[in-house]
């Protein structure tokens, strides 16, 4: 059935279009590749030791350097905690925008909704609960003992998830949803508590150190689960954006449209936990990149198309992660910060911004 | 008040004749028909009807208005027709097949809607918003080919908001998002179409705009279009044809030349005081 209406065929006389293009800036793209290939270079070259670039290159396609303690720094150290950051920045910046659109909520994130205090708890059980497994969390592990980690930090994840998902489904209200994460949020924190006040200080002191947050813990084995772990969230995420354009209108709307509200909210939820879950148990829990990355993404192309959002919240999540940690290492200084300070420190003012600015979208 | 809270649990009637619609009136197929439809909610054990045994045919190239107080069940009939919720009982039948049994993704081609729902999408573009309605025919990715682009540009012209293209879609009034979202459901390209209060918040210039575009629409495009509405002189005025639920569960269908010289009107508001009375009297309304 076709729209018969007198009007038709005058497209052609037009001499400009009134409709913008739908589809995606390249410029926009090559920008922001670019940035993530010079963040990735630099975060090979700059630290502690400055390493010249075209030394890492040569480390990198396996060539010998000038100093043979460049190249096991760039292999064995500055690459791995690179991959780490890259993939970790475009999961949180995925799982964000994912959260967002699902909850139709601007603020919410995986750290926002409890999803990474249910995989803290998951871990906190593993490092403070299970005595025989949290020995080898910490480096120079078992690979079960990783797959036990991701694990629990993953279960945790979904297990909060569905508990928010759950409730979300009755609640209409967003401030309802925002309470509830917060209550989560405490719950799970009580449960810390509580195995902390049962814990060695070894214990205690591992779990601490992992709630600030590190790219630089992964090795080269735990990353044969962090990589796959976090690709396969971030494809499930790129593959499932079709039904977040549809629930943008809310839920009726995606219905009518011909979304499987019930399959959407399933892949939306699996893609978002493993890729929250898998970064919190292996970076510890990331906050603000989640939130931000998509307010900036969504001003920087002016867009809520997620067929241009995901790929952008990916590539920039991974840019500004790589950068953060940049920050965070402080290079020339000795001092390394928690890379959750840094991203608090860029990411809270970045929020702020995007909640003043919505001031004028606000309904009347 | 034919709301009450049941213990018995109606099951779904199955089809009579399996493959076949009811079709008991004469004249060109209906859109959509309902058979003894029930409609209200269901909540564990216990069950609300709103309204049970409804027989209703949607005619195709007309604008059918539903009319009735608050809380007569306009919503939930026009939700039920949608397939948003199922059904007490009876059936929905499009296209001489049954609504239950079309999936989602059939279901979207068949019947597009337009809610009172708020919808909060901020920086995308009036022309993002209305090309949503290509969903049902894009592939995974939901990228738009050309033609789908063409369709999308022809449903804003004719739902005469090609102007506000470019727009952020958070920055539109009532009214224009009103349009945007009927280009979006034209573009859908489904022989109906549904719309919950499509001039709910509007001033009387846009209300009419509206009511005028959506008989035109009906008019020119063959479509079947179902809105409920308040607007009940405007109904009268521009409506092909009225059906009117009434609180106490009662419903009449007929044109508004019908429905005026019957005193439909008068019935369905037999709760209203005098000056409602007096009011539908002055629009034409006779009997009571």
């Amino acid at each position: 059935m076709n729209l018969s209406l007198p009007r038709a065929g005058q497209a052609s006389d037009r001499p400009a279009s009134p409709f913008p293009p739908l589809g995606m800036r390249r410029a926009m793209w090559l920008v922001l590749i670019a940035l993530v290939a010079a963040a990735f270079v630099a975060s090979l070259a700059l630290g502690a030791v400055r390493i010249p670039p075209e030394e890492v290159l040569r480390a990198l396609v396996g060539g010998r350097t000038s100093k043979d303690t460049w190249q096991t720094i760039v292999l064995t150290f500055r690459l791995p905690k690179a991959i780490t950051a890259l993939l970790a920045g475009a999961a949180l910046g995925a799982a964000g925008l994912q959260m967002q659109t699902l909850f139709r909520n601007p603020l919410a994130d995986p750290f926002v909704l409890g999803i990474s205090s249910g995989a803290s708890l998951g871990v906190a059980l593993m490092v403070l609960g299970g005595a025989a497994v949290s020995a080898g969390v910490f480096g120079r592990t078992a690979f079960l003992g990783e797959f036990g980690l991701v694990t629990a930090a993953a279960l945790g994840a979904g297990a909060i998830f569905v508990v928010v998902l759950t409730i979300a489904r009755r609640v209409q209200s967003v401030v309802t949803l925002l309470v509830l994460g917060l209550m989560i949020g405490y719950l799970t924190g009580a449960a810390v508590s509580l195995l902390i006040y049962f814990s060695i200080p070894e214990q205690v002191a591992a779990y601490v150190n992992w709630t600030f947050g590190s790219f630089g813990g992964v090795t080269w084995q735990q990353m044969r689960v962090f990589a796959p772990a976090s690709l396969i969230g971030l494809a499930m995420a790129l593959v499932g954006v079709k039904p977040l354009n549809a629930l943008l209108l809310g839920e009726n709307y995606a219905r009518s449209l011909g979304v499987n509200v019930r399959a959407a909210r399933w892949w939306v939820t699996a893609s978002a936990s493993l890729l929250a879950g898998a970064v919190t148990a292996f970076c510890g829990p990331i906050g603000f990149l989640g939130v931000a990355v998509p307010h900036l993404c969504r001003a920087l192309f002016a867009t809520h198309d997620h067929r241009v959002l995901m790929p952008a919240v990916i590539l920039l999540g991974a840019a500004l992660a790589l950068i953060f940690d940049l920050i965070a290492q402080m290079p020339g200084a000795r001092l390394t910060l928690p890379i959750n300070v840094v991203t608090a420190a860029f990411g809270a003012p970045i929020v702020l911004w995007v909640i003043l600015r919505r001031q004028r979208f606000a309904r009347v | 008040m034919n709301r009450f809270w049941s213990r018995h649990n109606q099951r779904p009637e199955q089809a009579r004749l399996p493959g076949a619609a009811p079709d008991r009136a004469a004249g060109p197929p209906a859109a959509l028909r309902a058979h003894h439809l029930s409609t209200g909610y269901r909540q564990g054990k216990r069950t609300r009807v709103v309204h049970r045994d409804l027989n209703l045919r949607l005619r195709r190239g007309a604008l059918t208005a539903l009319l009735g107080p608050n809380g007569a069940g306009k919503s939930t009939l026009l939700r039920t027709l949608a397939g948003l919720q199922p059904p007490l009982a009876g059936e929905v039948w499009l296209d001489g097949r049954p609504l239950h049994a079309l999936s989602a993704h059939e279901l979207a081609r068949h019947l597009a809607v337009v809610l009172t729902d708020r919808v909060d999408v901020g920086y995308m573009s009036a022309y993002a918003l209305a090309a949503l309605g290509r969903y049902p025919y894009t592939s995974w990715d939901g990228r738009l080919s050309a033609a789908d682009e063409a369709i999308v540009q022809e449903a804003m012209r004719a739902a005469r908001c090609e102007s506000l293209a470019a727009r952020a879609a958070a920055e539109l009034s009532d009214g224009e998002r009103q349009r945007v979202m009927l280009a979006r459901a034209l573009a859908q390209q489904t022989p109906i179409i549904l719309l919950d209060e499509p001039t709910a918040f509007l001033d009387l210039p846009r209300r009419i705009e509206i009511m005028h575009l959506l008989r035109d629409l009906a008019h020119d495009t063959g479509k079947a279009f179902l809105i409920s509405t308040h607007d009940l002189e405007l109904a009268l005025r521009l409506a092909d044809e009225l059906w009117l639920m009434a609180a106490d569960g009662t419903f009449a269908v007929g044109t508004p030349e019908e429905v005026r010289r019957r005193g439909d009107l008068l019935r369905v508001f037999a709760d209203a005081g005098e000056e409602v009375h007096r009011y539908l009297r002055a629009l034409g309304c006779s009997g009571g």
